[in-house]
């Protein structure tokens, strides 16, 4: 399903007329998702505080929840919850509307998963097959899909474990990073939840005022920006093993301390080829699965 | 406007979806679909234009370059129209339409409301020029092992399948619903599908091209049904047979018998046929439906026939057996037992069997898309959509699908079908839902469009679309066509 800048892709799994259920269910809500987030953008691109005004529709208001445990140490906007929390609302709209086993809904990487008893979920997580693709085919379409191939860790989730949300973010992605990191992946209780931490640890994966990291101001690249006269990632030169540990131990850092509040069950850090793995054995599994020689972290 | 001095001020305000995001020059919005391209708003995915000056440029006019080099500054609506193809739209339509066009043709300012519809109300009349048998009426049609329609009627030389339509797109399962779209888009789009029958055959079909039944190609439709052939060919036999039997499924015709052949004064044969006799010389049923002679399912001719009547029969009886294509023919003479005997075929009747042969038009598949633009679609074209149907209807709206001309169905809504091969290439698309994504156009006077409460505040120039490099594709239109924007002179 496709509106506007959200795309959709969204699967159930029971029996057909449940699953039939279950995507006119799905379509039914999706025709007002972008129209309810419109109404309320100008809110939802500013930054997130305790004490600020609460916005009127449901997605609006689990954006603005998953961020909220970050406002006070952090910039960041209900914005970077939203496809995490647009995944959800799809997905609660099925599991109300029919009787599923399974399913999820991914809406452009971050994904919300429905699990019942004996089900599970097996994702992949793949690597950039070049670490920096040109800065200016970013926005070229597909981009994400045509530069990643390279599968570097899967995870199983069943339904004994609380994770039904995953959520990627770094640098050459559709959204705009503050840090260096190619892609963090983040498991967490819920979708909005895992996109939220996500944003929030890879803009942690960085080297402050190296000289290899171009950035520009967002507002420059795209004016409405919530991120304004911040600055973003727009390239990321070939960076030294030391360097590159130091700016994963930031990502690292970060994520340990996401995973101790709960906020996060997992995480996976990737920068040029290098990965760390953050969170408990019992919550998760990455297992490397390629010649990719990560060294693991297990908090 | 030499340098930027402002961050926004050389960035545009994209309107194709309520983010309404500010794109600067040489980046695309959040969705990565529209871009700024030199201050223009494009969308990534070409839009077909079309143009008259093209398609007479294809059909040898010398002066093509010179045209083709002249064409970029000059866009004139007598020349120029633009069609749904690659246009966009929302679904469901809570905006005015991607493109609404103004144009003078002719003195008169037209505005064209362009839009490409998402059709779950959709399907395809399917017309296979065969007269062999397909499959009983009612049966089920199958692509990918998948049901995607059912076995209509079978019309003169023809069999009608109805292939789609809302219940295989969206009530079966996925996999029917996906397999449905899957085929009426290649169908739709000019390509091959291979269809199987229940109980019938397994057909090859595309648009404009010969079915190919059972691994065989259809190379011609029949002239007509026995009855008929003999109809038309009985004076060129005259004389030179005894009797002929023109073999087919439905009616099969003997000259001695058919009020042609006594009109003529042929005598009697003595000739007994198996099947039920409708009316002199005319036989229902004497065979099962098939794929061989005549679409029966005979090889052998002779089986159809009973032993000739001792009375009447005469040893050395010339016997012509044909097929209502001329595909199958044989030849017979009463031996002294009057058993038919088979003997080479003379040549004053290999003639009439060529004549056959040759009075039958090639064989092809027509693909006719029908569907509805009743819905939410109408919404994008007025904010009263019922006076656009109302339009319609009264044929103040000219409705075409990628330029071409449809027709509409009588009657509430807006139901129109047209056939694919002359639309541009590769005009539908498709949604998962699954649905087919169909281009389609509504051209009427302005001021027309003023009076049903179009979008008057979004109607544009059609200069304002002319180049090639905002991402617009300016193909050639068909000569065979209607030009969409000429009047109706009946209007």
């Amino acid at each position: 399903m496709q509106d506007g800048p959200i795309d959709l892709i969204v699967e159930a799994f029971a029996a057909a007329a449940e699953v039939e259920t279950a995507y006119r269910a799905a379509a039914a809500r999706f025709v007002n998702v972008l129209d309810e987030l419109c109404g309320e953008l100008s809110l939802l691109r500013q930054p997130a505080r305790e004490d600020g005004p609460c916005p009127e529709g449901v997605v609006a208001r689990r954006m603005v929840e998953a961020v909220l445990p970050y406002a006070a140490k952090h910039f960041i906007t209900p914005m970077a919850a939203v496809a995490g929390a647009v995944a959800e609302e799809i997905l609660l709209a099925m599991t109300s509307a029919a009787t599923l086993s399974r399913a999820y809904v991914n809406d452009g990487g971050d994904v919300a998963l429905h699990l019942t008893p004996g089900e599970k979920f097996v994702t992949g997580m793949v690597e950039y097959s070049d670490a920096r693709p040109d800065p200016a085919l970013r926005n070229a379409r597909n981009v994400g899909h045509s530069f990643l191939t390279n599968l570097f860790g899967s995870t199983t989730i069943d339904f004994e474990q609380t994770i039904r949300g995953i959520a990627t973010s770094g640098w050459p992605g559709r959204s705009f990073s503050l840090g260096i990191a190619d892609a963090v992946t983040v498991l967490a209780d819920t979708a909005a939840m895992a996109d939220a931490a996500a944003t929030i640890i890879a803009n942690a994966v960085d080297l402050p005022g190296h000289p290899a990291i171009g950035r520009v101001t967002a507002c420059e690249l795209a004016p409405d920006s919530d991120l304004g006269e911040r600055l973003v990632t727009q390239a990321v030169g070939e960076l030294s093993l030391g360097e590159i540990c130091e700016a994963l131990a930031h990502g690292t850092c970060e994520a340990e301390a996401l995973c101790a509040q709960g906020l996060v069950r997992a995480a996976a850090i990737n920068l040029q080829g290098e990965i760390r793995i953050v969170g408990s054995r019992a919550e998760s599994q990455f297992i490397s699965s390629s010649s990719t020689s990560g060294s693991f972290v297990h908090a | 406007m030499n340098e930027k001095t402002t961050m926004a001020e050389d960035a545009i305000r994209c309107d194709a979806c309520p983010v309404l995001c500010y794109i600067k020059p040489g980046r695309t919005g959040s969705c990565d679909r529209y871009g700024n391209a030199d201050g223009q708003l494009v969308r990534l995915d070409p839009h077909v234009v079309l143009d008259r000056a093209l398609s007479r440029g294809d059909s040898v006019v010398p002066f093509l370059q010179k045209a083709r080099e002249w064409d970029g500054t000059l866009v004139n609506g007598e020349q120029t129209f633009v069609t749904a193809i690659g246009a966009g739209t929302t679904y469901p339509d809570y905006k005015p339409a991607p493109f609404i066009i103004s144009s003078e043709v002719a003195g008169v300012d037209m505005v064209t409301v362009v839009t490409e519809g998402i059709f779950s109300y959709c399907g395809v009349k399917l017309k296979i020029d065969t007269d062999r048998h397909l499959g009983a009426e009612c049966s089920t049609v199958r692509a990918q092992g998948e049901a995607i329609g059912h076995v209509t009627t079978n019309e003169y030389g023809s069999q009608m399948l109805s292939l789609g339509g809302v219940r295989h797109l969206t009530g079966g399962t996925r996999q029917e619903g996906t397999a449905t779209c899957d085929a009426l888009l290649n169908l739709c789009n000019g390509k091959a599908v291979e269809l199987e029958i229940e109980n019938g055959a397994r057909v090859v079909v595309q648009a404009g091209k010969p079915p190919i039944v059972d691994a065989v190609m259809e190379e011609r439709m029949r002239v007509g049904c026995g009855s008929a052939t003999i109809g038309m060919f009985a004076k060129q036999w005259f004389g030179k047979v005894d009797d002929v039997v023109v073999v087919d499924d439905h009616i099969t015709g003997v000259l001695s018998e058919h009020q042609a052949g006594k009109l003529l004064g042929v005598p009697e044969t003595g000739i007994k046929m198996k099947g039920r006799r409708s009316t002199p010389g005319r036989y229902f049923r004497v065979a099962d439906p098939g794929t061989s002679w005549g679409g029966t399912n005979i090889s052998d001719p002779l089986s159809i026939l009973a032993p000739f009547d001792p009375e009447v029969a005469r040893p050395g009886l010339r016997l012509l057996m044909v097929s209502t294509t001329g595909e199958h023919s044989a030849y017979f003479e009463l031996d002294e037992a009057l058993r038919p005997v088979e003997k080479d075929l003379p040549a004053a009747l290999r003639e009439s069997v060529e004549r056959i042969r040759e009075n039958c038009e090639p064989a092809l598949c027509s693909v006719l898309f029908m569907g509805g633009a009743g819905g939410s679609l109408r919404a994008g074209v007025t904010e009263n959509p019922v006076k656009l149907t109302h339009s319609v209807g009264d044929a103040l709206t000219r409705v075409t699908c990628g330029g071409a001309p449809v027709y509409i169905w009588p009657g509430g809504g807006i139901t129109f079908m047209v056939d694919v091969s002359r639309m541009p290439e590769n005009a539908f698309g498709y949604v998962p839902t699954p649905a087919l994504v169909a281009p389609i156009e509504f051209s009427l006077k302005l001021a027309d469009y003023a009076a049903l409460g179009g979008y008057m505040d979004y109607v544009r120039p059609l200069k304002s679309i002319h180049r090639e490099e905002d991402g617009h594709k300016r193909v050639a239109a068909r000569p065979e066509n209607p030009w969409p924007l000429t009047p109706d002179p009946k209007k």
